[in-house]
């Protein structure tokens, strides 16, 4: 819901007047207090005891304290003006048992041993209440206690430490280009976060742990009031798990697509691209309405990112497998079937995905989970094969495991962790292979880039996906620019017409700051690296209409 | 407590603008409790429950705005509230549009909170989940639901005299059953302020219901159909329209109510003139808060009279530029409808599709309002009248515009998700693709 409402809000380029509720939650301070510490780790580990202790002593049979501090800093801009600048803080306890076979979950932002322990006698007596309707008491794989840990993403720079001025100014600028570059209207943001959050359980786990995240973005649009049309472009950046430092200009980070785009790896570029964006959008204007039909599309990192996020990250997710979210999100074409038989081909034997939380400059990469499960690597899809899923620790001996891959994860001290995607990414190919090879190959074909519009059914079979600029290719080359293109497929069918992908020196990140899922639905962050990548034969439509 | 009464409000309001030394305050309260279950594989999977009370202070000064936020009522923590907005209203970049607080101002009396539902307690949304899940495995199928209520109330004051106070609850219950061999699947959903008037277990048969009548489903070749749209589903595209009603983006030449050669569409006719669609905060089946964020009233507004662009909202900046009066953008709608019921125009339709609801709808074009998503959870082939059988999910791209011009019958409207909508039958509606979803 909340990243439906985000796509919405940037997709047509309004305003902070219209950001949900639910993303600045928490409490509005000013951008010093951001930098205040917060409580020392030896308070919060005497405050977790007290949650730790009366859960048990209630008669818990297992118990985990998320202490969090969550900071956000989002700056909102369009044209010359600064509409909006939100610093927040969002801090409390939440407390999660295990009481008759059955999960019970209270949270409180009283920090007061009093209060805390009155929350975690809450979340007993519900744990008691609903195991009176509990038909699958919980299997809690184990976890050996880590004892005392810390964990930080490794940032350069730390984004709340650079002054709110410096990125007005930057945000003007990158509006000024776009102006100056022939763009009608131009909105433009920086969204910053900062995950202060600390486990602990009666497993023996105290793990304090330092997450950062940040994403840069705009919308470039153009309006020609004669015909009555209008384009827009957004920014070609990826939300990533970076510091201040993602905001930088580093040639060696950049790569230029002849006749094309520039696009980004580690470093971002956000005047330049907001420059480009302009003239793109402009172009787009009179850019040719594609035939539709059949195609070889050329995917960039950032268009492929999502469709891997929504092909391939959500089916694997165990609780939808199991029918544990089928009343939103829905349930999964891979079934457990499909996994066992150990010969079903995902895609073609070239396609390799990997489920990795400890992959640098992720927005996925932590050390631990939010049930004190350490970070690990995995194969979901190898030579083509399914080969694995995605799973907490009350879930995870359903695949006849013992251990935990680590995906929970909750978006606040108050909302109940589950299972969430990790970072899903797609495997460079051994050899060389650039951009410039891949369109060299290609016959008939779309490139495309940019984040646009989504959508895959309940079961992650059918799906359509568009862009942010979709270029022609004929004969080895780019021609022209396209309008009006959305491509759709089937999950399998697409995959298994992946033809080529391109080498390491191309591999990219893409991410998602706000994906939803749950009731309450709740946001989680997570980024997809892949690389450059051909699929053959795919299914284009025209989406051009009249009204 | 967290829900304070209109007086306690008031006294808390007071309090803190009379700390102020901005220019202008503004001060909001929120506060209230919610509670949820969620269950699924016929069994609870997990529940929650918050409360919280905020106290958010907006000083300005000059085009200075500085907001902050509080959960202490100490009188020591308000006053600081107070000082730290006025401290981050000093520091912040003047915004050129920012537009002076509205004075006192009048306001309907939506009642939209009953006792049952802020009553309600985890023992009442165990029993009610309960009982569901006691139906769907009599039936031998598999459920996955929800069940949240919400007791809330909300308060604004500022510096120029405003006060308004509201309050409301609110009870969701949805549910999405099953069969075991996965070839089924049904949902059923509803909302109320209050919570006796969700029939969980009506609900409940519904999605049993079709779940059953969704096995074994036939393909259809995509293409154009007539279809007749449940509520859920209507609702579901003509709340994308209802969002995009802002006259700025109009007049700026970005939105499908912009004209070409420049200006808006107000005034007209863009869709059948059978389409009439207001909001009302005093609507009794759809009670909403009677004001915005800034304290603008919510008042009674057409949008669409048959079919004639009656309406746009306006911010204050934008009005002030136009020369009207500021239109806060509605909350929820009420779309008029006829006097058939479901089962009368499915009996009407010679053949065409039943769609119970859509899912994943996203924006195509926004010059258009083109969405795409799909069916989901009992889509059926309705042939001389009749149900014939279940058929395989479809995906569509077609906008809301169009499919409103394209409008054959208009049934009796129902409350979903907040909004008053009809079942309606359309014609010409653009199935592209076909999905093996279930």
């Amino acid at each position: 819901m909340k990243r439906r409402d985000f796509v919405k809000l940037s997709g047509l380029g309004l305003g902070a007047t219209m950001l949900p509720a639910g993303l600045i939650a928490g409490n509005r301070i000013s951008a010093e207090e951001l930098l205040n510490p917060g409580l020392d780790v030896t308070v919060k580990k005497r405050l977790a005891d007290v949650a730790l202790n009366a859960s048990k002593s209630k008669g818990a049979t297992y118990a985990d304290v998320r202490i969090g501090r969550y900071l956000r800093q989002y700056l909102f801009t369009r044209e010359n003006k600064v509409q909006n600048i939100v610093n927040s803080e969002s801090y409390g306890i939440g407390i999660r048992v295990i009481a008759n076979g059955t999960w019970g979950f209270a949270s409180t932002n009283t920090m007061t041993p009093e209060s805390i322990a009155e929350c975690a006698v809450m979340a007993v007596d519900m744990a008691k209440a609903n195991a009176e309707i509990q038909r699958e008491p919980v299997v809690l794989a184990p976890q050996k206690g880590v004892g005392e840990k810390t964990w930080k993403t490794p940032i350069k720079k730390n984004a709340f430490e650079i002054p709110v001025k410096e990125k007005i100014d930057l945000l003007m600028d990158v509006n000024g280009a776009a102006l100056k570059n022939g763009a009608s209207f131009v909105t433009s943001n920086l969204f910053f976060v900062n995950e202060q959050k600390y486990f602990a359980s009666t497993d023996g786990s105290y793990i304090d742990q330092d997450v950062h995240r940040m994403w840069p973005t705009f919308t470039v649009s153009a309006v020609n009031r004669q015909t009555g049309r209008f384009k827009s472009r957004d920014a070609l950046s990826a939300p990533i798990g970076m510091g201040y430092e993602y905001l930088s200009d580093n040639p060696a980070e950049k790569i230029v697509i002849p006749n094309g785009p520039t696009v980004y790896r580690y470093a971002y570029n956000m005047i330049e691209d907001a420059t480009a964006a302009a003239l793109q959008a402009k172009e787009k204007l009179s850019a040719k309405s594609v035939p539709a039909g059949k195609y070889d599309m050329i995917l960039d990192p950032s268009n492929l990112g999502l469709t891997i996020h929504e092909s391939v990250g959500h089916p694997l997710e165990l609780d939808r497998v199991l029918g544990y979210e089928a009343n939103l999100a829905g349930t999964s074409f891979a079934t457990m079937e499909k996994l066992q038989s150990k010969n079903f081909q995902y895609g073609s034997k070239i396609v390799n995905l990997v489920a990795d939380k400890i992959q640098p400059n992720t927005m996925g990469l932590v050390g631990y989970d939010d049930e004190g499960v350490p970070c690990k690597k995995w194969d979901l899809v190898r030579n083509g094969i399914l080969v694995n899923f995605q799973a907490t620790r009350d879930q995870v001996h359903l695949l006849g495991e013992t251990e935990s891959q680590g995906c929970s994860f909750a978006e606040s001290w108050d909302s109940v962790q589950f299972q969430r995607m990790p970072n899903v990414s797609l495997q460079p190919s051994e050899g060389k292979y650039s951009i410039n090879d891949m369109i060299r190959d290609t016959e008939k074909g779309i490139y495309i880039l940019g984040r646009g519009s989504s959508s895959i059914d309940q079961q992650r079979y059918n799906f359509q996906f568009s862009g942010q600029l979709f270029y022609e290719i004929k004969e080895g080359k780019i021609v022209g620019m396209l309008d009006d293109v959305a491509y759709q497929s089937n999950t399998q069918e697409f995959w298994n017409s992946c033809a080529r992908i391109c080498d390491k020196d191309d591999y990219r990140l893409f991410g998602t700051f706000f994906d939803g899922k749950g009731q309450p639905g709740q946001a989680s962050a997570v980024s997809h690296g892949c690389p450059t990548t051909r699929f053959n034969g795919v299914n284009v439509i025209n989406t051009g209409r009249k009204i | 407590m967290a829900i304070l009464s209109q007086e306690e409000a008031k006294r808390l309001i007071d309090k803190v603008l009379s700390y102020s030394k901005a220019d202008e305050m503004k001060v909001e309260l929120n506060g209230g409790r919610t509670g949820n279950i969620r269950f699924a594989r016929n069994s609870v999977s997990t529940a929650g429950a918050t409360n919280n009370l905020t106290v958010s202070v907006t000083a300005v000064l000059g085009k200075r705005i500085g907001t902050s936020d509080i959960n202490e009522f100490d009188e020591a923590s308000l006053e600081k509230a107070v000082r730290r907005a006025e401290e981050m209203a000093r520091l912040a970049p003047e915004n050129p549009e920012y537009m002076p607080m509205p004075g006192p101002q009048t306001y309907t009396s939506p009642q939209a909170f009953v006792e049952t539902t802020a009553g309600m307690k985890a023992p009442d949304r165990a029993r009610l989940a309960g009982a569901s899940i006691k139906s769907i495995m009599a039936s031998q199928l598999s459920g996955a639901g929800f069940l949240d209520d919400s007791a809330t109330f909300n308060a604004i004051g500022n510096s120029k005299g405003l006060f308004g106070y509201h309050k409301s609850t609110n009870a969701n219950f949805s549910l999405t059953i099953r069969t075991p061999d996965g070839t089924g699947s049904g949902y059923a959903a509803g909302d109320f302020n209050d919570v006796s008037k969700l029939k969980t277990g009506a609900l409940t048969d519904i999605a049993i219901q079709k779940a059953r009548a969704s096995q074994k489903a036939v393909a259809l070749e995509p293409g154009k159909y007539t279809v007749i749209l449940e509520p859920l589903a209507a609702g579901e595209l003509i709340q994308f329209m209802m969002r995009a009603m802002d006259a700025r983006t109009a007049d700026e030449g970005r939105s499908f109510l912009s004209k070409k050669g420049g200006g808006t569409r107000l005034g007209e006719k863009l869709l059948d003139e059978r389409v009439t669609i207001y909001s009302d905060p005093t609507d009794s089946q759809v009670p909403s808060s009677p004001f915005s964020g800034d304290g603008y009233p919510y008042e009674k507004v057409v949008w669409f009279d048959k079919g004639v662009v009656k309406n746009m909202s306006y911010s204050p900046y934008w009005a002030k530029q136009k020369g009207v009066k500021p239109l806060p953008e509605p909350s929820g709608f009420v779309m008029e409808g006829g006097t058939q019921s479901l089962a009368d125009m499915i009996k009407g339709t010679e053949k065409g599709i039943l769609v119970t609801r859509f899912w994943y709808t996203r924006w195509l074009d926004p010059q258009t309002l083109l969405y795409t998503g799909l069916t989901r959870d009992g889509t059926f082939y309705i042939d001389n009248g009749q149900i014939k059988h279940p058929i395989k999910n479809f995906r569509f791209n077609e906008s809301p515009v169009i499919m409103l011009n394209n409008l054959e019958a208009i049934g009796i409207p129902e409350r979903t998700r907040g909004c008053m909508v009809p079942p309606l039958r359309i014609r010409d509606f653009t199935f592209s693709s076909l999905s093996d979803a279930v």
